[in-house]
């Protein structure tokens, strides 16, 4: 779906230069999509279009002809927020076609209509009630504990969300479409588990040891892929998709080494964890919430200063937006790629120390769950930002928290969540729809509203910051 | 583009609105029950008593066909016969063990059984915490506390009649097995197959040779995993290319494709059959059950239903319950439509063998084996 038919002519460049240009753009796009906007960037007419989410978020010009993977990465904020809304509707529709009460209902829907849409509204929101208090706060719990616990419990599945989802998101401001996060999360997880269960450590040191050893892991499991792509020119995304299948396996046999099998059991699981090898709880031992959480949040402020303030994020995010304009500008990319994914890869690997060592205790070959493919969808609905990641992960982490609770209460399966998160992927990635629905105007409309501030904005810090 | 999308979109909702309402003229024509009839269906139906039993699945859910599956009819069987309320949790990954057992304490449970080895840190961790509620874990034996009952089977004895039936039929003197993953539930079924093969050819002195498993340096061929179903049709497929005529997937669902395999080999015009695990195939695996020559069944459904119902009673223990072939926990299914193709005094053999493990008087050994 080409956007630009939609799009009104341009008041400020004027449309006569442009017909000609964009049947080249587009026969050009076709080839090679970042090639063609470092033209169109070289020409100082606009802004590169992959760099800062707010860039297509504010609508500004060209920019929202960003190639589609650029504009899935890059969505507009009330694009995101309603297309959550959007997957909840649908969720609660498929919640209500599937159940059994609503099914017997509507066998007699002609006599007494009602019955059916009564079960269709209890059906649907009696799970949603219960995703609520599953994820939120628990109204119906006997104590203050159980009352705050679901929060809780939504900030701990968050922690190694938001860590892998920040890795991903990296990534893609580097220009790199990371879909490794899995294997890096478990390879992570497999340095700091044996570090966490073989040495033992004094307090303290123990801890940051098995922290480090995760990041270590993840780095190299990462900054490999950076490393093949900078010297091979092999693409990411077909290296991180194979990576993750090695990591998977390897993790596998190590489990069926006795080195990482508990003493007298073949059974594929690590001994536990020393007890000063885990994070310790954050608010008492009666909830699950742990000091893994705080890392995620330091590791959040870590990439914004890293991605909006600091010069390597500045060279990485010039590397994104246009790696041919970067290299003439004297950026070097080969250290730019490796560099992006050994950042990324040890953030994913934050995510592997906060499952080992934070809840799971214990090192398996399903430690890592499908958080590294979740965190891709996190990065896409934070827009790729780092407090954007850090909201998504929060919500994402309070979907799976409250669904646990949604089926043991309502018996609604825990799979409707996933189809949920997979809806909100869909609609991020096709915004006309979203707009279409909403009778929302156009980007072309929004940025007439916006005036000359779209225009004018260069990719720098000030606008990133606003999406953070 | 703009426009053309909003009359697709109102042309979308027409035809959806058209065909919403065609399918309740369809379907909605019927009678509705009485104001004052009782609801139906719901877990609270059979409200014969307020015992609340529940379980939690490992990350293979209950449609796995295999141990969830089984442990999860046994709780659903005890609803039925006992009256008892029951609840579920299904876990999509290991990270919702802790959260779903704990939502089951939570819930008011007065038994939670949790299905698999990778939940024995949870289970123990909640036990230990909640000495009021009592949990039944199947196929792990490592937890020793009051409020724990472990469930584990001695598998080995079944699959040794699965191997000596099998060596007993073969045509070509090569049998196979393969396994999802290396690990002891696994390789329980494929020590037993080899001890029964082995048993065959010295009391007949034949030269039966089992394919992919190596009992003594405890290797053999592995899926990986137990969903890639393509592989186990293609390992499956190269066991009957080295001359097997008789398969034994150990890897839950991969078995269906062996299953397939089985299936276009035999419509190649050759003879190949296959042995079925955890429950009868003949019954459960859905195609080609003609083709199944017997199955080595894990009981789990009764154990699940008989420590249910002890409970109920008040007379719960923490002994681990071992299903044996004494005891029905393990047993091999019956031959059905193969019954023409063994030989003919094949199942006055098979109960005499199970006569002698009974008794002790033949070991299955095998390193999986409960201690």
């Amino acid at each position: 779906m080409n956007r630009q038919d939609d799009r009104p002519v341009d008041p400020a460049t004027g449309g006569g230069a442009h017909p000609t240009r964009r049947d080249a753009k587009d026969a050009a796009r076709q080839d090679e999509i970042r090639l063609e906007t470092a033209a169109e960037t070289a020409g100082g007419e606009v802004p590169p279009p992959a760099v800062p989410a707010t860039t297509a978020g504010l609508g500004v010009g060209p920019g929202a002809e960003a190639p589609l993977m650029q504009r899935i990465m890059t969505g507009n904020a009330l694009v995101a927020f309603l297309s959550v809304v959007l997957s909840l509707i649908l969720g609660g529709l498929l919640i209500a076609v599937t159940d059994q009460e609503v099914a017997s209902a509507s066998s007699y829907f002609f006599s007494r209509p009602q019955d059916t849409i009564a079960a269709a509204w209890t059906a649907a929101s009696s799970a949603y009630i219960a995703l609520f208090q599953g994820s939120v706060f628990n109204f119906e719990g006997d104590t203050f504990t159980r009352m705050i616990y679901p929060l809780t419990q939504t900030l701990t599945v968050a922690t190694p969300l938001i860590c892998a989802g920040l890795g991903v998101a990296l990534a893609f401001r580097a220009g790199l479409f990371n879909i490794g996060a899995q294997g890096q999360i478990l390879i992570g997880a497999t340095f700091a588990g044996w570090v966490g269960f073989t040495l033992h450590l004094p307090v303290g040191i123990h801890l940051l040891l098995v922290i480090l050893a995760g990041m270590v892991g993840g780095a190299l499991w990462g900054g490999l892929v950076g490393l093949l792509k900078a010297r091979t020119g092999a693409h990411e995304v077909i290296l991180t998709i194979m990576f993750n299948y090695i990591a998977t396996n390897l993790v596998l046999y190590f489990l069926s080494t006795p080195a990482f099998q508990r003493p007298g059991s073949t059974n594929p699981i690590s001994p536990q964890l020393d007890a000063t090898a885990v994070y310790p709880p954050l608010l008492g031992a009666s909830f699950r919430l742990h000091w893994g959480f705080v890392v995620a949040v330091l590791a959040t402020v870590f990439v914004w200063w890293l991605l909006n303030r600091s010069t390597v994020g500045f060279e990485l995010r010039a590397v994104g937006a246009n790696p041919s304009a970067a290299r003439t500008a004297g950026v070097n990319v080969s250290k730019g790629y490796i560099l992006a994914m050994a950042i990324a890869g040890a953030l994913a690997g934050l995510a592997g120390v906060a499952q080992v060592s934070g809840t799971e205790k214990v090192l398996t070959s399903g430690v890592a769950a499908s958080f590294g493919f979740d965190a891709i969808t996190v990065a896409l609905l934070g827009r790729s930002s780092p407090w954007g990641t850090f909201a998504a992960g929060i919500l994402f982490g309070a979907f799976r928290a409250g669904g646990v609770a949604m089926q043991a209460s309502t018996g609604t399966s825990i799979d409707i969540v996933l189809v949920v998160q997979s809806l909100i992927v869909l609609f991020i990635a096709a915004p006309p729809l979203v707009r279409a629905l909403f009778r929302l105007p156009a980007p072309g409309a929004t940025r007439a509203g916006k005036g000359g501030s779209s225009t004018s904005t260069t990719p720098t810090p000030a606008s990133t910051g606003a999406a953070a | 583009m703009k426009n053309s999308l909003r009359t697709f979109s109102r042309g979308t909702g027409l035809s959806a609105a058209v065909l919403g309402v065609s399918a309740l003229v369809l379907s909605g024509c019927g009678a509705p029950p009485a104001e004052d009839a009782p609801a139906a269906g719901g877990s609270s139906a059979a409200a014969g008593t307020d015992y609340l039993g529940c379980i939690v699945s490992d990350s293979g859910g209950f449609d796995d066909r295999s141990f969830n599956q089984s442990s999860y009819e046994g709780l659903k069987k005890a609803e039925t016969d006992l009256g008892i309320q029951t609840n579920q949790a299904e876990s999509q990954a290991e990270t919702d063990f802790g959260p779903n057992v704990d939502q089951m304490v939570q819930g008011g449970c007065n038994l939670i059984v949790t299905v698999g080895f990778l939940l024995a840190d949870t289970t123990k961790e909640a036990a230990e915490a909640n000495t009021e509620t009592n949990f039944a874990i199947v196929d792990d034996n490592s937890i020793d506390l009051p409020n724990v009952k472990p469930i584990i089977y001695d598998t080995a004895q079944a699959a040794f009649l699965a191997g000596y039936a099998a060596a007993a039929t073969s045509e070509t003197g090569k049998v196979a097995t393969y396994g999802g993953i290396n690990i002891p539930t696994v390789t329980i079924f494929m020590d037993g197959f080899a001890e029964g093969v082995n048993y065959f050819n010295e009391e007949t002195g034949g030269e039966v040779e089992l394919l992919g498993w190596d009992k003594e340096s405890q290797n053999g061929t592995f899926v990986g995993n137990f969903e890639d179903q393509a592989a186990g049709k293609t390992n499956t497929q190269n066991f009957i290319n080295e001359g097997a005529d008789i398969i034994m997937p150990v890897a839950g669902p991969v078995g269906s494709g062996t299953l397939d395999a089985v299936i276009e080999a035999n419509a190649g015009g050759k003879d190949v059959k296959a042995i079925w695990v955890d429950s009868d195939g003949y019954e459960t695996a859905g195609k080609g059950e003609e083709f199944i020559l017997t199955s080595v069944m894990k009981l789990m459904g009764d154990a699940v239903e008989d420590v249910i119902s002890t409970d109920v009673d008040g007379e719960f223990d923490n002994t681990p319950y071992v299903g044996t072939l004494e005891n029905g926990g393990v047993a091999l299914a019956p031959f059905h439509d193969q019954e023409a193709n063994v030989p003919d005094d094949l199942q006055a053999t098979l109960d005499g063998l199970t006569e002698q493990i009974v008794a002790g008087e033949i070991a299955v050994d095998s390193a999986a084996s409960p201690q």
